[in-house]
């Protein structure tokens, strides 16, 4: 187990370029820590790869790669195949995308790599739109929020993206992964633990990190954190791991605060009506009592 | 069933097979691959090896071309000796990873089996899939045969992995002509093809001892140098191409041509020029033409990136007419090679010998020894001066040929 006393001190991610509150540096820093020095590391074109490595600078101090964006799953599974060829022990061979690269452009390769049971860790941190590009709607974008691609327009009915969040967890638990695990940035020891689980699995492991972003979301960059916890509070997020066909819920709120608590506090979703927050809410009910009946909570 | 694939020492077999043993005796560590036609029964075969532990090697299955070259890249980026093929779509899918591959200095060889591009839809050769990725930064190589396929693979490594070159090959083999017929093909011993081609190592992989970042990003200050090493390290292959056919003749007793292979060229007046299986029908006319006193004369353009240009550009100051069969088009201008080679024809007083571009043999349209003959008679009138069309589309349903 993993907690603050015996967390590594080592830190192999650093001198980076993110933003002040990146909660995807800060998923990335905490990975890291539990792989630690024998990790591959690949990531696609992202923020983690702009923040990282632009030459001459090099933030991360495990060997690592930067891959096209389709790609991740792919040539993880092309470095686990190289790790039993030259017959390397005791390493993890690590990627770290986006939400974009990870439910959009890059699924197909995920599936792939998940399908054939390779030896990967994959961590998708998700900050819920193309933040690399300057905010454009991903599948993983919540309903409501404005982003680039999905602005508050002339039209009647424009309120940001129309669809609800793509469920990513329950995509890579119909694969049957041997271990699949949501989390945030904002419960560091959950998260840790999740990693180290997930670093020991014999197979592929999947783990999907909420990660707020200021800029994007539009909050001040000490709130990074806070953000994070109302996000789980109020029910529009939560923490789960799957393992041996089993789902268990790592936190159920005995009452959700109101999403207005979340809503309210952020840019990207000012404009929304009390209307709109009742749909949220009422997605939000519906979510949680369909997954208590399937996992039984 | 997985057959026994023990092989006789000189085996009838199919150009794709031939590939397959090639392969095999350069001892890849990692493959990965998709199924494509006229590909797929290079990766059947190879699957085969595997399974029957006449190979160690591992092999991944992987769910699209652009996953199995970024698979492939992953492995070579840890160090390993890889190896992919592919044809058509599947090369044009796998696109954005060439450049990748290329850019990050991986030196992975590949089989295309050339396959036209949809649409419309055919899975029949020619050379539009493989010309449309000639900028992609892979050295690309065509071949006329079986054992000359087989032996390019062997040779590909040795180019690919030299350290001042670390670049990926392509070897390209016509679809079907090529990749399905059967021919007697002399398969080397794997002691001899140890002798000749080292274990790959190198220094540009990820490493746990030295970590590093690769295949990262270059801003404008940086990346005019990271293409200017590649430019050079293309320029380092061309000048080892034919030290490295040499140095295979010497061990195994067979040369192809290095850059390019000359037929009948020392006192040719008219040349025609021209990539992959249709070079062996051609030798057959020269030979005909030769006996009614034509002096006539072929090249086949082994390697079309790095460009052949001072060694085309020689046979061209020689003689009257020059003619370019291309099996694709470049629409909007011209054939990709004859852009190509007439560019190369042009000495610096700007004179250059008659040409003609032939297009022929698309979507796998045969292209006859009539159609041959005919080009070079073709040749021969416009260096007497008569008036031919530059481009030339042969055998067209609705003219004449």
């Amino acid at each position: 187990m993993v907690n603050v006393r015996n967390l590594p001190d080592q830190e192999l991610f650093y001198g980076h370029k993110a933003c002040q509150g990146c909660g995807a540096a800060t998923a990335a820093r905490l990975v890291l820590k539990i792989t630690g020095e024998r990790t591959f590391l690949a990531y696609p074109a992202s923020c983690i790869s702009t923040v990282s490595t632009i030459y001459l600078q090099m933030a991360f101090a495990v060997p690592s790669l930067t891959m096209a964006f389709p790609a991740t799953g792919a040539v993880l599974s092309g470095m686990a195949a190289a790790v039993k060829a030259k017959k390397l022990e005791n390493v993890t061979v690590l990627g770290i995308a986006g939400d974009g690269g990870t439910a959009d452009i890059g699924l197909q390769a995920l599936s792939g790599a998940v399908e054939r049971g390779d030896k990967i860790l994959y961590v998708c941190y998700d900050n819920e739109a193309y933040m690399n590009t300057g905010v454009q709607r991903s599948s993983l974008t919540p309903y409501g929020a404005w982003t680039t691609t999905t602005p508050i327009g002339e039209n009647e009915d424009s309120f940001g993206k129309r669809k609800f969040k793509k469920n990513l967890f329950e995509i890579m638990m119909a694969h049957r992964i041997p271990y699949c695990a949501t989390a945030s940035v904002s419960y560091p020891v959950d998260f840790l633990n999740k990693i180290e689980k997930a670093k020991d699995t014999d197979g592929p492991s999947f783990i999907h990190v909420m990660a707020p972003c200021p800029t994007g979301w539009g909050f001040p960059s000490d709130r990074t954190i806070e953000i994070g916890r109302l996000a789980v509070e109020t029910g529009l997020w939560y923490l789960a791991e799957y393992e041996n066909n089993k789902v268990k819920m790592n936190l159920v709120p005995k009452t959700f605060k109101p999403v207005e608590e979340y809503l309210k506090k952020q840019k990207r979703f000012k404009h929304l009506t009390d209307e709109h927050i009742a749909i949220i809410e009422k997605h939000r009910d519906e979510e949680w009592a369909t997954m208590g009946q399937r996992y039984g909570f | 069933m997985v057959k026994s694939t023990g092989l006789k020492r000189r085996d009838f077999i199919s150009a794709n097979d031939a590939v397959a043993y090639g392969v095999k005796l350069c001892r890849p560590e990692v493959i990965a691959a998709y199924p494509i036609t006229p590909q797929t029964t290079v990766v059947e075969k190879l699957s085969e090896f595997i399974e029957n532990k006449e190979m160690a090697c591992e092999y991944l299955n992987v769910e699209s071309e652009h996953s199995v070259m970024s698979a492939v890249m992953g492995a070579s980026l840890m160090g390993c000796r890889t190896f992919t093929a592919t044809s058509s779509q599947g090369l044009l899918y796998m696109c954005e990873m060439l450049h990748y591959v290329s850019g990050s200095r991986f030196p992975i060889v590949m089989m295309n089996a050339n396959r036209t591009v949809a649409a419309p839809w055919n899975i029949f050769g020619d050379h539009r899939d493989s010309l449309a990725m000639r900028d992609s930064g892979w050295m690309q190589v065509y071949v006329e045969n079986g054992q000359e396929a087989l032996d390019t693979i062997i040779q590909a490594y040795k180019l690919a992995e030299n350290p001042k070159v670390l670049t990926p090959v392509m070897v390209c083999l016509d679809g079907f002509v090529l990749t399905h017929t059967y021919e007697l093909v002399d398969i080397p011993d794997q002691s001899a093809v140890d002798a000749f081609l080292p274990p790959f190592v190198t220094e540009n992989k990820l490493d746990l001892a030295k970590p590093k970042s690769l295949c990262i990003t270059a801003p404008p200050e940086w990346q005019t140098e990271f293409r200017y090493q590649q430019y050079e390290a293309m320029k380092e292959a061309k000048k080892l191409i034919p030290g490295i056919d040499k140095e295979f003749a010497a061990h195994f007793g067979r040369s192809h041509g290095g850059l390019i292979e000359e037929y009948r060229c020392e006192d040719a007046e008219y040349v025609l020029m021209a990539m992959g299986s249709v070079v062996g029908t051609s030798r057959l006319v020269v030979d005909k033409l030769r006996e009614e006193g034509l002096k006539v004369g072929l090249v086949k353009v082994r390697f079309y990136r790095p460009f052949p240009k001072e060694e085309l550009a020689s046979i061209g100051s020689k003689v009257k007419a020059v003619g370019v069969i291309d099996r694709d088009i470049s629409f909007g201008y011209e054939g990709a090679l004859y852009a190509d080679v007439k560019a190369a024809l042009y000495n610096s007083q700007g004179t250059c010998p008659r040409t003609i571009n032939f297009i022929a043999g698309l979507s796998g349209r045969d292209i006859t020894k009539e159609n041959l003959e005919m080009m070079y008679r073709k040749l021969i009138k416009a260096a007497q001066g008569q008036a031919e069309e530059e481009i030339q589309f042969v055998g067209l349903r609705w003219e004449q040929w």
